[in-house]
């Protein structure tokens, strides 16, 4: 057990899977980085440098740098995937799934039901997402809940280095399709992180506070800032439970109710834009399912429904902070 | 081919105030005040005003996320791109697009654009509305050697083929995407033949030599206006920074770039042509180098001191109507 950043846990998750299973294999645009230069080859170790070292330990037979071609190689990891490797495509950001998308949602997605439970596809696609580092519109983006949307697609949101390389894990040897979100704002956060191997197992929420005047649901970073506003919080004597879904698809929605039916409030944490998002589903879920048990209106913290801006005064208005997510709890719990 | 004193001025200062803007902006994003991704265009601005000069306001340009020479080619206001790329309320964009996305729709520029690949359409369209109006316009797409490879060019080139539309495809090969080599990256090594496989005739020229690019694109440019359908253009040469700010770059040799500074450098070669053609003088050309200088100096002053967007700019410009 160590301190290790978000990033040295995907690495370490990624080696050790590489390591155990000769089948697992890496696609992206400068995921070693160099190819064909007369430089440095592992130079970039992708846009982050997440997957640095995996190519002098593992080689270009199992590192594929890629043409930036994201139909060719997010489709092709599905069609390894289903032809016995267990491909791992980096999405580099996922606002690019626009160019590759039917790969995703008509092709990995879709295989083993249309085929009538004959096919398996397990393939993961890491990508990173979300604003905070005034990437603008078209770098920034959540986009978690389009997958969540497509049946077939596992969705994965790690909140921490320590849920990152346990969630990673699994997901490589989960027998979906998953598409794995990494925050690019978490990159350097760190946590205890375990050298060896081990799964967190997907559709398993954390529970990482619990309090019993309110449960706060939230997504990704967001689970940090709700945390800080919790503790915030209890300083005003207002207790809160904070859970991480840890994956919008599978959802984990007993341990979301169960919560509920002891609170009677739920403030949902989302940042993706507010229209058809994961709190939205959430909500819908709750308000038919624990109705009765609700003390007070649900309530949503998101961005507006906007692209995300570049001017940092902006994109800090955008983004939920701790600061806005205690003033709904607040209200909630005040509500009468 | 014949270029006037005026139009050499001309591409001399343009070409000048890329590279110093492009300095400028390297400079100031070490200090910590330049926010998100930038990608300089150092080193290739022969490729934008080479092509640009053959250009007027019927016509349209699309970009990349290495845009800000493109802009200055198309006459983007300078003040207003660099107080964009600060994230400034009156930048070009307002301070909501930032370098990676810097546009003037009127003036013909569409946009930098943050997805690789994402401008061939684009020109494909600005090229169909030209064509449809009948206003003689003609739309060009600068993308780069990583962009060759993305589905979305490849389908603008054959889209643009069969409708034979006035589109320009200028692949701007400064031999990387990101830290990739390009000469590993272009499958058949041979993007002209790649073209000409989408009946679209193309050459390839030395983007160190302003003359060679003029004339390559006027030609193009002239048989696109005479209804000839779709052109492609492949320019070589390399990028003086790194990938985005911040990139080390050590999947180049050592030396790579001081070699093609010291010896291949677009603007050095244009000066010393047209000094030792007689064309300009030199003292003419120290003069426009301190005037874009000064120019320069005072649009990152006036970008500093500017205003930030206000808080309720967060929620417009997001439909016309809602
Ligand atoms: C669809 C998409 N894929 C990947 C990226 C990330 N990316 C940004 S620039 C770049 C390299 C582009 O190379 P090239 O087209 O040669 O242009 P250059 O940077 O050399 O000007 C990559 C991979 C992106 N922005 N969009
Ligand atoms: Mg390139």
């Amino acid at each position: 057990m160590s301190k290790k950043s978000f990033r040295q846990a995907l690495n370490e998750a990624m080696r050790q899977e590489m390591e155990r299973d000769p089948t697992v294999i890496m696609m992206g645009e400068d995921i070693a980085g160099g190819m064909g230069a007369k430089g440095e080859q592992d130079a970039w170790g992708d846009v982050l440098g997440a997957s640095k070292g995996l190519l002098p330990k593992f080689g270009r037979e199992r590192i594929y740098d890629t043409p930036i071609s994201e139909s060719a190689f997010i489709g092709a990891a599905a069609g390894a995937a289903i032809n016995g490797l267990r491909p791992v495509a980096q999405l580099m950001f996922v606002d690019f799934f626009g160019v590759c998308g039917d790969q995703i949602i008509n092709q990995m997605a879709k295989f083993r039901y249309m085929f009538g439970g004959k096919a398996t596809t397990p393939v993961v696609i890491r990508t990173l997402f979300g604003a905070g580092l005034r990437a603008a519109s078209q770098h920034s983006q959540c986009l978690y809940p389009v997958f969540t949307h497509i049946p077939g697609l596992k969705v994965v949101i790690p909140s921490s280095p320590y849920e990152a390389k346990g969630l990673m894990i699994q997901s490589i040897r989960d027998d979906d399709p998953v598409i794995f979100f990494e925050h690019k704002a978490m990159y350097a956060d760190t946590d205890e992180v375990p050298d060896e191997s081990y799964t967190i197992p997907l559709g398993k929420a954390n529970v990482s506070r619990r309090g019993t005047d309110v449960t706060i649901v939230a997504i990704g970073r967001m689970v940090k800032f709700s945390i800080q506003a919790a503790e915030a919080l209890a300083k005003e004597n207002i207790k809160c439970t904070v859970i991480d879904p840890r994956t919008t698809s599978p959802l984990d929605t007993a341990t979301i109710l169960e919560s509920v039916a002891q609170t009677g409030r739920l403030v949902i944490v989302d940042e993706a834009s507010p229209r058809c998002n994961v709190a939205t589903d959430i909500s819908a879920m709750v308000a038919q399912s624990a109705f009765k048990s609700l003390k007070a209106p649900i309530r949503m913290v998101t961005p507006p429904h906007t692209p995300v801006p570049f001017a940092g005064e902006l994109e800090d208005l955008y983004v939920p902070n701790p600061a806005r997510i205690q003033a709904v709890v607040s209200e909630v719990v005040r509500y009468h | 081919m014949q270029l006037s004193r005026d139009d050499l001025t001309n591409a001399y200062t343009k070409m000048r105030t890329i590279r110093v803007f492009e300095e400028r902006v390297h400079k100031e994003f070490a200090t910590g005040q330049i926010p998100g991704f930038v990608h300089l265009y150092a080193g290739e601005e022969a490729s934008a005003i080479g092509v640009c000069m053959q250009l007027n306001g019927v016509d349209y340009i699309t970009s990349t996320h290495r845009g800000h020479g493109h802009c200055i080619g198309k006459g983007c206001d300078v003040g207003g791109m660099m107080k964009e790329i600060y994230g400034r309320q009156d930048g070009l964009c307002k301070g909501k697009g930032g370098s990676m996305h810097i546009a003037d729709v009127s003036k013909g520029m569409l946009g930098a654009n943050g997805i690789v690949g994402g401008g061939p359409p684009l020109a494909c369209g600005a090229a169909l509305a030209a064509k449809q109006r009948k206003t003689g316009g003609v739309a060009v797409a600068f993308f780069g050697d990583g962009a060759f490879n993305q589905g979305t060019t490849l389908e603008a080139m054959n889209f643009a083929s069969v409708y034979q539309l006035p589109v320009f495809f200028v692949l701007e090969d400064n031999g990387y995407a990101e830290s990739t080599s390009s000469d590993w990256s272009i499958g058949g090594h041979n993007p002209v033949l790649r073209a000409r496989g989408f009946g679209i005739p193309g050459e390839r020229v030395d983007g160190h030599d302003f003359f060679a690019v003029y004339r390559a694109a006027k030609e193009a440019i002239d048989r696109i206006r005479e209804g000839g359908g779709p052109q492609f253009l492949h320019i070589e040469f390399t990028r003086y920074y790194g990938h985005f700010e911040g990139d080390a770059m050590t999947y180049r040799p050592p030396g790579e770039v001081t070699e093609e500074r010291n010896f291949l450098d677009c603007l050095s070669f244009f000066r010393a042509r047209v000094t030792s053609g007689g064309l300009l003088e030199n003292n003419a050309l120290d003069q426009i180098d301190r005037n874009i200088t000064q120019l320069i100096d005072k649009t990152v002053a006036d970008a500093k001191a500017a205003a930030p967007p206000q808080a309720s700019e967060l929620t417009t410009d997001v439909y016309q109507s809602y």
